[in-house]
């Protein structure tokens, strides 16, 4: 038995963490490439609706944003909880939108202008009222591929 | 001069300035893959619009939805109140008439991409979809959902029966052969203000 007798003071052999910075790194990459920068901040809550028939928004690029939902308990007291429609980082009117399409528009390269899809992220609890306003602009400003935003139930 | 032991790089603090790097990315991105129901608009009215084509009764169904979020559906003069669960299988119907029932669409041969050649298919179709001021969005999403899954189904079906596979799996031309087959026709009203 004296084979595996301690001999004299046992210490504690430091952990190795030099591949510690390594593995992070790796974690680092991975999220830097399947997540993407957050656009704008957004001033409306909105809660999207559920749906079975969704398609995938494949090139992030063509997609431009439009929220519309309540404002945010910050703006709570100046708006109301009225839903209302916010543009990049301002709340907008229905009148903006044509604006807001050609700027749209304007930043896309020439070939990929055809494909501009306007995504419309809408709060489940909105009336249809505003968002018919928001639709018939985008109609007036030939924007037509219209997608709503969804969850997949 | 003997050989020098080179003193290793102290490392320890690499970790940290990753985990400091990791948690921003976190932070700052974000995560959800978007998704969506893609819709096309129609082209904007025009100023000096003719009356739009008549369309007869037995080709339209009407999809109404109030206020207060109830759907009725109008075919052919008989309305209905119903529940969205039951409109996917309506719309389906309506869509395809299988039964060339007289009060569903009329059927009307069109000559189609290969292999369906002629074939009998409820071309003069429509789907109204009407909506309140102050339906909520959520009623209005749900319905057309319904409606595009309706749409959706019946090309699942018709490319399992004759490629044997699911729409999804379908080649470019196959898929465009089944929306043909069932082409999407859903117009949309302006809303109504019937009381603010």
């Amino acid at each position: 038995m004296s084979k595996f007798q301690k001999k004299g003071k046992a210490e504690m052999p430091e952990l190795n963490t030099s591949s510690l910075p390594d593995l992070i790194f790796s974690i680092l990459f991975f999220f830097m490439i399947v997540t993407s920068m957050r656009e704008v901040e957004l001033k409306v809550e909105f809660k999207v609706p559920s749906g079975t028939e969704l398609e995938k928004l494949e090139r992030k690029s063509l997609v431009s944003h439009i929220y519309i939902g309540k404002p945010t308990k910050d703006f709570r007291a100046k708006l109301g909880t009225q839903s209302r429609i916010q543009l990049n980082d301002k709340f907008a009117d229905p009148s903006h939108i044509r604006e807001f399409v050609m700027a749209e528009r304007e930043s896309m390269s020439e070939r990929d202008k055809p494909f501009m899809k306007m995504s419309l992220k809408v709060d489940r609890d909105t009336q249809m009222g505003i968002v018919t306003d928001v639709k018939m602009e985008l109609r007036e400003a030939m924007a037509l591929s219209v997608v709503y935003s969804a969850t997949q139930r | 001069m003997g050989k020098r032991k080179v003193p290793g790089l102290n490392a320890s603090s690499t970790a940290d300035i990753s985990f400091i790097l990791l948690i921003f990315f976190l932070v700052t991105t974000s995560m959800d893959t978007d998704r969506g129901l893609a819709v096309r608009l129609p082209n904007p009215p025009e100023d000096n619009q003719q009356d739009p084509p008549k369309i007869r009764e037995r080709n339209s169904m009407i999809v109404n939805v109030n206020m207060n979020n109830q759907i009725m559906v109008t075919v052919a003069k008989n309305s209905k109140e119903i529940q969205i669960s039951e409109l996917r299988e309506l719309a389906k119907q309506f869509i395809a008439n299988p039964e060339n029932d007289p009060d569903l669409p009329e059927l009307i041969p069109v000559e189609l991409p290969a292999p369906f050649g002629v074939q009998p298919i409820t071309k003069n179709h429509v789907i109204s979809l009407q909506t309140d001021r102050a339906t909520s969005y959520d009623t209005y999403f749900q319905v057309e959902n319904e409606l595009y899954g309706a749409y959706n189904d019946l090309r699942d079906e018709l490319a399992r029966k004759s490629f044997g596979h699911p729409y999804r799996e379908c080649t470019e031309d196959e898929q465009l052969a089944c929306r043909q087959y069932y082409k999407c026709v859903i117009s949309e009203a302006e809303p109504r203000k019937y009381n603010q």
